[in-house]
C-alpha cells in the first residue's frame, strides 16, 4: 500500500483550509488530485511529505517520498550533477555508500530516463523551464522512491512540453511502480496522467472517481471545474 | 451629542501600534533564539559538514577582506593624519602609534569591519537563503531528508565565528601600517617613532578582547541573517524585506553588543 490517508485536518490563523479528507494511492497508481487555487491541493502535498503536520488524522506511507515541486526548486548554486546526487552525497544514511563513479553512473542514468544526457555541467539557470522541471524529476527518483508527489508540475509549461512532462509521470510511474500523486487544475494532465482523481473544494473532498467520470459527472462541481464555468456552486474569491 | 469611543483616541491607537511592534520584536527575538539553539545542538554533537564549512570560510575572507581593509585602512588614515600633527605640536608625536593602535584595537578596527561584514556577508547571506526559502529550494532539502540546518545555517555561521576574528586581525595591522604611513606623509613623523609607541598604551588582553569581540560579532552577524532569510515569506519583497530586516537587526545588534563589552571590561 502505497499512501492512505485518514481524516486529515489541518487548520491555519484558525481556518480549515484541510477538511477531514481520507483517500489511498495504491503502488504504481497515479492519483490526481484537482480543484481550483485555494483549495488546498498543495497542503496536501506538503502534508503527506512532512513539510507541514496536520492538526489531526493520519497519513500512512510505506518507502521514502521524493517530490517534484511546481517551480522545479533546483539548487541554483549547484550544478546538474550536484543537483541529482545531493541526496546521495548529503544524506546521512546514503553518505559514503556510493563511490564517485557510481554518483556518475546513477546521475547519468537518471537523466536518460527523463531524456536528457550530457547536461551534468550545466547550471538550472542555463536549462530551459522544461528541462528544470526534468531535472527536478531526476533529482526526486535518485533515492528510488516508493512514493511521488508532483505539485502542478505542467504549470507555466507550453502545450508540448507539458505533454513531455505528462509522458514521463506515466514512464516513471511505469519503471519504479511508486505510488504517485499530481496536483494539478490542468485538464490534459489529468486525463493523461492519472488513473483516479479527487477534487477538493474548501478543504473537502467534492468528487472522487477516474478521468473519464470527471468528465462525465453531471454533478454542479464536476461540470463547473471541467467547463470552467464561473457560475457554480464553487467561488474563486470570498463574497 | 456625538459619543466618545476610547477606541479611537489616539493614545489608545498608539497602544496598539506598540503592542504590535513589541510581538514583531518578540516574535523575531524568539526565531533567532530558535535558530541558535538549533546550530548549538548540531555543533555540540559535531554534526558538521566540513566539506561545505571549508566553502563557507573561503567565501566568507575573499568577499569581506578587500573591503573590510579598505574601510578600517581609510578611517585609521583620516585619523592619524587629523590627530598627528596637533599631537607632534603639543609635544606628544611620540604617542601618535599608541593612540592610532589603541583605537584600532579596541573599537575601531572591529566595529568597522563589522559594518562592512554586514554589507558584504549578512546582507549576501540573508537573500541568498531568503531566496531559496522563497524558491522552496528549502523545502526540497528537507524532503530529500538532508537537514537544513546542517547543511545550511551551521557552516555559515561557523565561518562567521571563524573568519570574522582573522578579517579584523589583518585589518587592524593594515590600518597600524595606514596610521604610520598617514603620520609621516602628513606630519613628517618618522615610522620609527610611530611603531615605537605603539605598544605604550596597549595590552595582550585588549588583542583578546578583541579577537572575542570580533567572533562575537562575526556569530551574530551571521545568525541574524540567516535567520531572516529563513523565515522569509513571498516572494520578490520577501527577500528584499528580509535582507533588509537583517541589515537593520544585524546594525544595532553589533553596536549593542559593542556597548556591553566597553562596560564589562573597560568601566
Amino acid at each position: 500500500m502505497g499512501i492512505q490517508v485518514k481524516n486529515l485536518i489541518k487548520e491555519f490563523d484558525k481556518k480549515r483550509v484541510i477538511d477531514d479528507i481520507s483517500f489511498n494511492v495504491n503502488d504504481g497508481e497515479i492519483l490526481a488530485i484537482v480543484g481550483f487555487s485555494g483549495s488546498g491541493k498543495s497542503t496536501v502535498l506538503k502534508l503527506i511529505s512532512g513539510l507541514i503536520t496536520p492538526d489531526s488524522g493520519d497519513i500512512i506511507t510505506t518507502g521514502d517520498i521524493a517530490m517534484v515541486f511546481q517551480y522545479s526548486a533546483l539548487f541554483d548554486s549547484l550544478n546538474v550533477f550536484d543537483n541529482i546526487s545531493f541526496a546521495l552525497v548529503e544524506r546521512k544514511d546514503l553518505r559514503k555508500k556510493f563511490s564517485k563513479e557510481d554518483l556518475k553512473r546513477i546521475v547519468r542514468e537518471k537523466l536518460a530516463l527523463v531524456g536528457l544526457s550530457g547536461i551534468e555541467d550545466k547550471f538550472p539557470s542555463e536549462l530551459s523551464g522544461g528541462m528544470q522541471k526534468r531535472v527536478s524529476f531526476a533529482r526526486a527518483i535518485v533515492t528510488e522512491p516508493q512514493i511521488i508527489l508532483y505539485d502542478e508540475p505542467t504549470a507555466g509549461l507550453d502545450p508540448i512540453s507539458s505533454t513531455l512532462i505528462e509522458d514521463y509521470i506515466v514512464r516513471l510511474k511505469n519503471e519504479t511502480n511508486a505510488a504517485s500523486i499530481v496536483v494539478t487544475h490542468q485538464m490534459s494532465t489529468i486525463k493523461r496522467t492519472a488513473d483516479k482523481v479527487i477534487m477538493l473544494y474548501n478543504g473537502k473532498i467534492v468528487f472522487t472517481g477516474t478521468p473519464e467520470e470527471l468528465q462525465k459527472e453531471e454533478t454542479p462541481y464536476t461540470k463547473q471545474f471541467v467547463n470552467a464555468d464561473l457560475d457554480g456552486p464553487m467561488k474563486m474569491f470570498a463574497e | 451629542m456625538e459619543r466618545f469611543y476610547f477606541k479611537n483616541t489616539f493614545s489608545y491607537k498608539l497602544l496598539l501600534t506598540l503592542r504590535e511592534y513589541l510581538t514583531v520584536f518578540l516574535s523575531t527575538l524568539g526565531h533567532i533564539v530558535m535558530m541558535m539553539g538549533s546550530v548549538l545542538k548540531r555543533v555540540s554533537k559535531l554534526d558538521i559538514d566540513f566539506q561545505e564549512l571549508m566553502y563557507q570560510c573561503s567565501r566568507f575572507g575573499v568577499s569581506s577582506l578587500p573591503i573590510t581593509l579598505s574601510i578600517v585602512g581609510m578611517s585609521s588614515i583620516i585619523v592619524a593624519t587629523q590627530i598627528a600633527g596637533e599631537m607632534i605640536k603639543q609635544g606628544g608625536g611620540n604617542y601618535v602609534g599608541m593612540f592610532v593602535a589603541i583605537l584600532l584595537v579596541r573599537e575601531e578596527a572591529v566595529i568597522m569591519s563589522g559594518f562592512a561584514i554586514i554589507y558584504m556577508i549578512g546582507s549576501s547571506l540573508a537573500s541568498e537563503i531568503a531566496t531559496m526559502k522563497v524558491t522552496d529550494q528549502i523545502d526540497a532539502i528537507q524532503v530529500l531528508k538532508v537537514d537544513p540546518i546542517k547543511y545550511l545555517f551551521v557552516p555559515r555561521i561557523l565561518a562567521g565565528i571563524i573568519m570574522m576574528p582573522l578579517v579584523v586581525i589583518v585589518a587592524t595591522l593594515f590600518g597600524i601600517v595606514g596610521g604610520a604611513v598617514a603620520s609621516n606623509l602628513s606630519s613628517g613623523l618618522s615610522y620609527r617613532a610611530f611603531f615605537d609607541s605603539v605598544w605604550f598604551g596597549l595590552f595582550v588582553r585588549d588583542i583578546y578582547i578583541s579577537i572575542f569581540k570580533a567572533a562575537v560579532f562575526g556569530f551574530v552577524i551571521s545568525l541574524i541573517s540567516c535567520t531572516f532569510g529563513y523565515y522569509a515569506k513571498g516572494g520578490a519583497k520577501g527577500v528584499g524585506d528580509a535582507t533588509t530586516d537583517a541589515v537593520v537587526w544585524s546594525f544595532i545588534a553589533i553596536v549593542f553588543i559593542d556597548m556591553i563589552f566597553a562596560i564589562a571590561f573597560f568601566f
